[in-house]
C-alpha cells in the first residue's frame, strides 16, 4: 500500500500545481509550481522524503522516457521549420554548447574561488 | 498501416518503450554507451511515423501520452534531488546565481549574433530568444514577444535532445568538474530533458540542473524582452 499512499501524495501535488497554473496569469508550466511546492512541502517538514521517495524515484529514473514523446512532436514542426532551419540548427547545437561552457565555467571558478578562501 | 496503428491504443507506449529499451540492450551487449537512449527512441519513432505516413497525433492519441502524462509529476519529483542537496546549494548561492545568469547572457548574444548575421525578422528573433527554456515558459515567452511558437517549441526539444545526449562529453571537454557546476549547466542549457541526464550522472548534478531550470527561466523571462528590441 506504501506506493499507493506515496503516488496519492505526488498526484495531489500535481494536480494542486495545475490548480495554481489555472488562477495565476504567468506564463510558468504548472511542473514548475509543484517542484517549488513539494520542495516546501519537505524543506517544512509537512511531508517526509520516505512519504515520496520510492514512487518520486522511479518517475526520476523513467524520466529520460518520459520525454520520448515530447521529443516525437518535432515531426510536426518540420514544415514551419523550414523558413529558419538553420539558425534554428546553429543555436539548437551551437547555442547549447555556448551556454554550457558559459555556465559551467562561471560556476566552476565562484565554487572553488570560495573553497580556497575557506580554507 | 495509419489506420491500423490508430485501432491500436498501445502503439505509441508499447513503440517509445520498445526502442528505448532495445537502445538499452545494444548498450548493454556493446559494452559502453554507444547509442543514447532518448536519441534513439525518438529517431526510431520519427522514421517509423514519416515511413508508414501516420501523423503524431496517432502516437500521442495512442500511447504517447501517456509519457507526457506522466512528464509533470516527473519533473516535480524534481524537488526531492533539490531537497536532499539544499545545504551545498544554499553555501553557492552566489555561484547558482552568477552561473545561470552568465547562460542566458551568453545565450542572448549568440541569439543577436544570429540575428545580425542571418538578417533574422523581429517575429524570428523572438523565436529564438526562449530556446533554451522549460518550454511551457519558452512557448508563452515565444507568443508574448511576438514570435513563432511552434518553432521554439521544436527549437527546445533539439536543444533538450542535444544536451541530454551530449552534457557528459561535452562537460568532460571543458574540463567543467565540481558536480554542482555541472549540473548548473546542464539545467541552464537544456532544461528538463538535459536534467534527465544530469539525474543519472549524480544527486549533486540533478539538484543543481533542476534548480537551473527555475533560475535560468526566471532570468530569461526578464531579460528576453529587453534583448526582443534589438530587432527590428
Amino acid at each position: 500500500m506504501k506506493y499507493l499512499k506515496q503516488a496519492l501524495i505526488l498526484a495531489a501535488v500535481t494536480f494542486a500545481a495545475e490548480a495554481v497554473k489555472f488562477v495565476v496569469p504567468l506564463p510558468v508550466p504548472a511542473s514548475i509550481y509543484g517542484l517549488v511546492m513539494l520542495f516546501l512541502l519537505l524543506k517544512s517538514g509537512i511531508l517526509k522524503l520516505e512519504q515520496v521517495a520510492d514512487v518520486g524515484g522511479v518517475l526520476l529514473e523513467l524520466m529520460p522516457l518520459l520525454l520520448v514523446s515530447p521529443s516525437v512532436s518535432f515531426l510536426t514542426a518540420l514544415d514551419s521549420i523550414q523558413g529558419m532551419l538553420l539558425p534554428v540548427v546553429i543555436m539548437g547545437f551551437v547555442g547549447t554548447v555556448v551556454v554550457m561552457a558559459a555556465t559551467g565555467w562561471t560556476a566552476q571558478m565562484l565554487i572553488r574561488w570560495r573553497e580556497k578562501k575557506h580554507e | 498501416m495509419s489506420e491500423f496503428f490508430s485501432s491500436c491504443s498501445y502503439f505509441g507506449f508499447f513503440l517509445s518503450l520498445g526502442t528505448f529499451q532495445l537502445a538499452k540492450t545494444i548498450n548493454r551487449k556493446a559494452g559502453k554507451e554507444i547509442c543514447n537512449p532518448l536519441l534513439f527512441a525518438t529517431v526510431c519513432c520519427c522514421v517509423l511515423l514519416l515511413a508508414t505516413g501516420t501523423g503524431y497525433e496517432v502516437y500521442y492519441e495512442n500511447g504517447g501520452r501517456v509519457l507526457d502524462f506522466l512528464l509533470t509529476p516527473a519533473t516535480i519529483c524534481l524537488a526531492i534531488p533539490l531537497y536532499r542537496q539544499f545545504t551545498l546549494i544554499k553555501k553557492n548561492t552566489a555561484a547558482v546565481l552568477a552561473g545561470c545568469l552568465a547562460g542566458v547572457v551568453a545565450h542572448m548574444l549568440g541569439c543577436a549574433l544570429m540575428l545580425a548575421v542571418f538578417q533574422l525578422d523581429a517575429a524570428e528573433f523572438a523565436t529564438l530568444l526562449p530556446k533554451s527554456i522549460t518550454t511551457a515558459i519558452g512557448k508563452s515567452l515565444s507568443e508574448e514577444l511576438g514570435g513563432y511558437p511552434a518553432i521554439t517549441m521544436a527549437c527546445i526539444m533539439l536543444t533538450g535532445l542535444f544536451g541530454a545526449v551530449a552534457a557528459p562529453s561535452l562537460l568532460r571537454i571543458f574540463r567543467v568538474k565540481e558536480p554542482l557546476a555541472q549540473g548548473l549547466a546542464i539545467g541552464t542549457a537544456s532544461h528538463a530533458a538535459g536534467t534527465s541526464r544530469a539525474v543519472e550522472m549524480g544527486d549533486v548534478q540533478g539538484a543543481a540542473s533542476s534548480l537551473a531550470i527555475v533560475v535560468a527561466g526566471l532570468l530569461t523571462v526578464v531579460f528576453a524582452p529587453l534583448f526582443a528590441g534589438l530587432a527590428g
